[in-house]
């Protein structure tokens, strides 16, 4: 029931937010700027938390999320375990301050329908079969906000994944397109989510042309449908980019401090 | 839940069957089992049907109740869907509170109806902000043979075409009851399908057996002018390419309109 008022929530918002504010203006520039095919700005960075096997932070806009990675380790409880390959908890989760009005901190249905999606956008990147009856626990806390959070929640966890040494295929990297004042545009922002008219996060291995995750809510044609793909998987090869940079940071600042 | 040692066994007869173009049961690629379709079978809800795909069976009860509005949209009624994984459908099914699966199914029907627009919930309005109509659909699987998702999304819009409103008038912000009945106002038909990959073949409409050993699953939701409303990848550790994904929506825009027709009489 919690999560039905929260959808719901989300489209009372594209109702009422008026029409006539316009998202984007006549020479295809957005609210905050950007033209429609560019990326928020966007930071990462690995091996932030000490406790965890694997952490990562990142930031794209105002989001603001924090991953740890735990395991392999033993399956608990032990009925989750599967004989030939590992399998990955994956919790989604909102900070309670993390939006407008405060959010319960128990998971709402969308909380749990997103950590079910995120975990099988990572499943297909991690050897799981070299770690049968083992457990890796991801746990992906949104602190903030700004639309987009699944898809920079799986960017983050990625980067978490690989930081906790865990043998990967690839990275995988996710960013959402979607249409706004009847134009497809990249990486929608809070605003242009709730007001705008359909919204598409797909998640991807760039190396091996693998889409991971794909969803889609609003009103698109086919065309429409094909463009925003496209221009989500332009958004992740850019993202791609930052990803290599971050675990490469990592190392690089220690060998650095080394040499002195 | 079938062992893993089984399921690998399984895999490896139904890819290599589907390498020549056919399925364990006999059937094409894109086709579906046989659908059964029966609207009203619960008298005391408003409005009801039941979708056999197949072995598949499920039941949809649409019960229609009043509550307040949301604040920010006063003037319209309220949609909620949930779902039962009974345990009687399955042996793989438990008692207690939803599942992820049950989740899902639950938010990708809800996602196909709420994006489509197929209810007008502006008609459902009594008094604005005070007293409007809620909707609730309940999606209870019967028999889990495979393909959840596209037989509930065919059962409840079948159920929804079904459901019928009794006349009232507004007095005092109290609802009374007037004879007779009106049906609810729905205005499109959101229908979806839901592939299956398996190896590197794209098939429609699993059964179970197809289910346990897919590679991945992708729903594709249409309204009645062919475009996409909802989308949900799903099922499995394994991935889409682009390409497939484009194929799949051509597939997707001829099924779901084949589809509408055994829902959507006249």
């Amino acid at each position: 029931m919690k999560t039905t008022k929260n959808k719901t929530k989300k489209e009372r918002e594209k109702m009422t937010t008026k029409k006539t504010q316009k998202l984007i203006d006549k020479k295809g520039i957005r609210l905050d700027g950007r033209k429609l095919d560019e990326l928020r700005p966007v930071k990462m960075q690995v091996g932030v938390l000490p406790n965890a096997d694997g952490s990562a932070y990142l930031e794209q806009g105002r989001n603001k999320i924090l991953v740890g990675v735990y395991g392999p380790k033993e399956a608990h409880p032990r009925h989750i375990a599967r004989q030939d390959r590992a399998v990955i908890q994956c919790r989604y989760h909102m900070a309670p301050f993390s939006v407008d009005e405060r959010k319960s901190p128990a998971p709402s249905r969308r909380d749990v329908e997103l950590s079910k999606v995120i975990r099988e956008a990572l499943e297909p990147a991690v050897f799981l079969e070299y770690y049968p009856r083992t457990s890796i626990q991801v746990y992906i806390e949104i602190l903030q906000a700004d639309g987009g959070t699944r898809c920079a929640g799986i960017t983050a966890a990625a980067l978490a994944l690989a930081d906790a040494g865990i043998p990967m295929r690839d990275l995988v990297v996710a960013c959402a397109a979607g249409k706004a004042d009847g134009k497809i545009a990249l990486d929608l922002m809070d605003t242009e989510d709730k007001v705008g008219d359909a919204d598409v996060p797909v998640a991807f291995m760039p190396n091996l042309n693998a889409i991971t995750l794909l969803q889609m809510d609003g009103n698109l044609s086919i065309d429409e449908f094909e463009t925003a793909v496209n221009m989500a998987l332009e958004g992740c090869k850019k993202l791609y980019v930052h990803q290599k940079e971050a675990l490469k940071s990592k190392y690089i600042t220690v060998e650095e401090a080394k040499e002195e | 839940m079938t062992s893993d040692i089984v399921v690998n066994v399984k895999k490896k007869r139904i890819t290599d069957i589907l390498a020549n173009g056919k399925r364990t049961d006999g059937r094409g690629l894109t086709e579906y089992r046989e659908i059964q379709i029966e609207s009203g079978v619960i008298e005391r809800a408003e409005g009801s049907a039941r979708v056999r795909l197949g072995k598949t069976e499920i039941l949809v009860g649409v019960k229609v109740g009043t509550g307040t509005p949301f604040a920010d949209v006063p003037d319209k009624g309220v949609l909620t869907v949930n779902a039962e994984l009974v345990p009687l459908a399955s042996p793989d099914f438990e008692p207690g509170p939803p599942g992820e699966k049950a989740v899902e199914l639950a938010r990708v029907v809800d996602r196909g109806i709420r994006e489509s627009k197929a209810i007008d919930l502006e008609k459902l309005c009594l008094e604005s902000g005070k007293l409007v109509f809620v909707v609730f659909v309940d999606v209870y699987v019967l028999n889990h043979d495979g393909n959840l998702i596209d037989a509930s999304t065919m059962a409840a819009l079948a159920a929804l075409l079904n459901t019928k409103m009794f006349k009232y008038t507004v007095k005092e912000g109290a609802i009374v009851k007037k004879p007779g009945y009106n049906p609810l106002p729905i205005v499109n038909y959101p229908v979806s399908v839901t592939f299956a990959k398996i190896g590197n073949k794209l098939i429609l409409d699993t059964g179970l057996d197809e289910e346990q050993v897919m590679d991945a699953r992708l729903t594709m939701t249409m309204d009645k002018d062919g475009n996409i409303c909802a989308m949900q990848k799903g099922g499995g550790s394994g991935y889409f390419t682009k390409e497939e994904i484009f194929d799949a929506a051509k597939i997707a825009l001829k099924k779901t309109a084949e589809l509408r027709k055994l829902v959507v009489k006249g």
